[in-house]
């Protein structure tokens, strides 16, 4: 490991940090002025309601998108994220929402790509010890890796998306929604895949809706509201506190619907 | 399931069927046909009906020389559908693939009879033409946006226009006889002994590779295919490459330009299939954003599919000017561009990308040629050839499109 890489692990220096960023596309101000900073060994979750600027900030990072203006941070450094390769080659992993996988290619395929080992002559035995090690270490359940990504259920499949992030050693995983389209087990293993990930050290990011979800596995929660910061809680702070901030009003649709409910509740029978 | 492999890396797993031997491996092939991965089977179909329907309407058909006469043929228009799997492989398509084959020829022959270059500085331009060609695709397709489909539809016509331009009035330009280039198209054979030698060694390579990888895969603590399997696997494809030999040797032999095609082919199922480039490849055709993702650089991989397949499409059109000892107006047109991309498709290559491989230009190139061979010998006129080869290819795309939802719909992406 660099110095660098030294330096960011220890604590209260952050490994990612960033500074007024600002996305436009064209008229749009997607982000304006946001600051975030990310620790290692942390969990931090990103919330905010739709169109708040999640998804960008995220691809912003992952080097999807460039921002207008402002600054990141990594390791001290400044750097400028100009496509994916040079934030994965950095250290920073993404697993998107629609999990970009390639439905034709293997499992293994999959984990590698992009990334093989000697490529003038695929060291294809490597490649599959290397990907049941790591799926192991995730006790990921993955019946075969050498069948196509098109045969995986939603949970394998995110499974394989988030193994592949950690290929590369990564300081930083950003996870965006990666609950969203599982089961209640599949759920709690990626919850337990995201607390290992954190335990080995690494800055994890994660958008999500679910509060339950957000509150158990996050040390930080940052809300965005509009494109812009909006206050940082942390896991004990009141769901009511956080949706008032999200929503950006303490008088909002989830608390009129709240005040109706227990109204309903408290109301004397009238039905006959 | 053995003790010794219950331990094994890739057998954690209960839910999942392995196969352990000859028996396992048939019912596999079965599932896999099954599930739309038909691989070379429609090939293999194709070639036996062909086969039975030609020999019984005219003996001819089979005999070594006409077969010889066939392969000749076949490594023509085989090395431009070679550059056609390139790009159906991204789930693009280049239409100009057949101009692009008679310009080239035109250069030869314009150069190297008419202006009196050495024939390899004629050759090397002619290639070096077929790049550019490609290269502007590229630059159309990455940086303008333009499919591929109009790119190249409108390079058809300005190609074709190009060659009728270099050829001037007269229109065809016969090259000399006695040149190397010509008796590589008509003459030049194999001995038998390097025929039969070269015949041994697909199966070789099979066994010697195969063993090593099990060796590899034993050591790392992965499960290996059985021996008996790879065995029976190389005799079987020895036994068929010797008997072809032998018979194609009853005739006139091997063609050298047939040997060449097949080297080509060779080279590209190993970039293809065995690195980095190749995995590139199958990952763009296949989700060209999750490949973006992943830190590969999409476009340079756009670059290098239609640069090789304008290439080839040059190289092939120079094999057919040797092949024919002319370079004429007609060279490339017609049903060129169709038979190379008909035969890409036929072999297996998908039209919907991601999915396909070198041989399919091989395998489909001597469907495509025993057919026109076939009607040829039955004195058919070409405009009933142009609607069979037609028929073939609506057909072959048919047996695509039905594979690929049998696929979506057993998980087989």
């Amino acid at each position: 490991m660099t110095e660098a890489a030294m330096n960011a692990s220890e604590p209260g220096k952050p490994i990612l940090s960033l500074r007024n960023i600002t996305k436009k596309f064209g008229a749009v101000s997607a982000l304006t002025d946001i600051d975030l900073d990310i620790h290692a060994g942390e969990v931090v979750a990103l919330v905010g309601d739709n169109g708040a600027g999640k998804s960008t900030l995220i691809k912003v990072l992952a080097g999807v998108h460039q921002p207008t203006s402002g600054t990141i941070e990594f390791d001290g450094r400044e750097v400028t994220l100009n496509n994916p390769a040079t934030a994965l080659d950095m250290g920073i992993a993404t697993v998107f929402q629609d999990l970009a996988l390639c439905e034709n290619l293997d499992v293994v395929a999959n984990l590698f790509l992009g990334h093989e080992l000697s490529p003038y002559r695929l060291d294809e035995v490597q490649m599959e010890v290397r990907a049941w090690t790591l799926l192991r270490e995730l006790a990921a359940r993955i019946p075969s890796v050498r069948e196509p990504i098109a045969s995986l259920s939603g949970g394998q499949r995110q499974t394989v998306a988030i193994a592949r992030s950690l290929l590369l050693s990564p300081k930083i995983i950003m996870l965006d929604e990666p609950t969203a389209a599982l089961g209640v087990a599949q759920t709690a293993e990626v919850l337990n895949l995201i607390e290992r990930v954190r335990d080995r050290g690494l800055g994890v990011i994660v958008i999500s809706h679910n509060m339950e979800d957000v509150r158990a596995v996050s040390d930080r929660i940052v809300v965005l509201r509009l494109g812009r910061n909006n206050g940082i809680f942390t896991p004990e702070t009141s769901n009511h506190e956080l949706v008032a901030a999200i929503t950006g009003a303490t008088e909002n649709a989830v608390s009129r619907r709240q005040i109706r409910k227990s109204a309903q509740d408290h109301a004397p029978e009238q039905r006959p | 399931m053995s003790n010794k492999e219950a331990g094994a890396l890739d057998r954690g797993d209960v839910r999942v069927r392995h196969q352990e031997g000859m028996i396992d491996a048939f019912w596999s092939f079965v599932d896999r046909v099954r599930s739309g991965d038909l691989g070379m089977l429609p090939v293999v179909v194709g070639l036996v009906l062909i086969s039975i329907v030609f020999s019984s309407l005219n003996p001819v058909f089979l005999a070594p020389n006409n077969l010889v006469n066939l392969l000749f043929d076949c490594a023509t228009v085989g090395v431009i559908s070679l550059g056609i799997v390139c790009v159906l492989m991204l789930g693009e398509i280049d239409l100009s693939v057949g101009s692009m084959s008679g310009f080239a020829s035109a250069l030869v022959g314009v150069l190297w009879v008419n202006s009196g270059w050495p024939v390899v500085g004629a050759i090397l331009v002619a290639i070096a033409a077929g790049m550019a060609v490609g290269l502007l695709y590229a630059f159309l397709y990455n940086r303008l946006g333009m499919p591929s489909f109009i790119a190249s539809l409108s390079g058809l016509l300005a190609i074709l226009g190009m060659q009728l331009y270099i050829l001037g009035p007269t229109g065809s330009i016969n090259l000399p006889y006695a040149s190397p280039l010509v008796s590589f198209g008509q003459i030049l054979i194999m001995p038998a002994w390097l025929s039969h030698t070269l015949a041994l060694l697909p199966g070789l390579v099979l066994v010697v590779t195969g063993l090593a990888t099990m060796r590899h895969r034993r050591a790392a603590g992965l499960t290996a295919a059985p021996v008996t399997l790879l065995i029976v696997k190389a005799a079987a494809l020895t036994a068929l490459l010797e008997f072809g030999v032998y018979y194609l040797n009853l005739g006139r032999g091997v063609p050298w330009m047939f040997g060449f095609f097949v080297l080509l082919v060779v080279a590209l199922n190993y970039a293809l299939t065995r690195t980095k480039w190749g995995r590139s490849m199958f990952a763009v055709g296949g989700n060209r954003e999750a490949a973006r993702r992943s830190g590969i650089n999409v476009r340079r991989i756009y670059t290098s599919a239609f640069v090789l397949c304008s290439t080839l499409a040059a190289v092939g059109g120079i094999l057919s000017a040797s092949r024919l000892a002319t370079s004429s107006q007609q060279a490339g047109t017609g049903d060129v561009n169709l038979n190379a991309i008909a035969a890409a498709v036929i072999g297996g290559t998908s039209l919907f990308g991601g999915r396909g491989s070198a041989y399919s230009a091989l395998l489909g190139i001597i469907v495509i040629q025993a057919i026109s061979n076939g009607l040829t010998l039955l004195n058919l006129s070409s405009s009933l050839r142009y609607m069979i080869t037609g028929g073939v290819l609506a057909i072959a795309v048919i047996v695509d499109s039905l594979a690929r939802r049998s696929r979506v719909s057993h998980g087989r992406g």
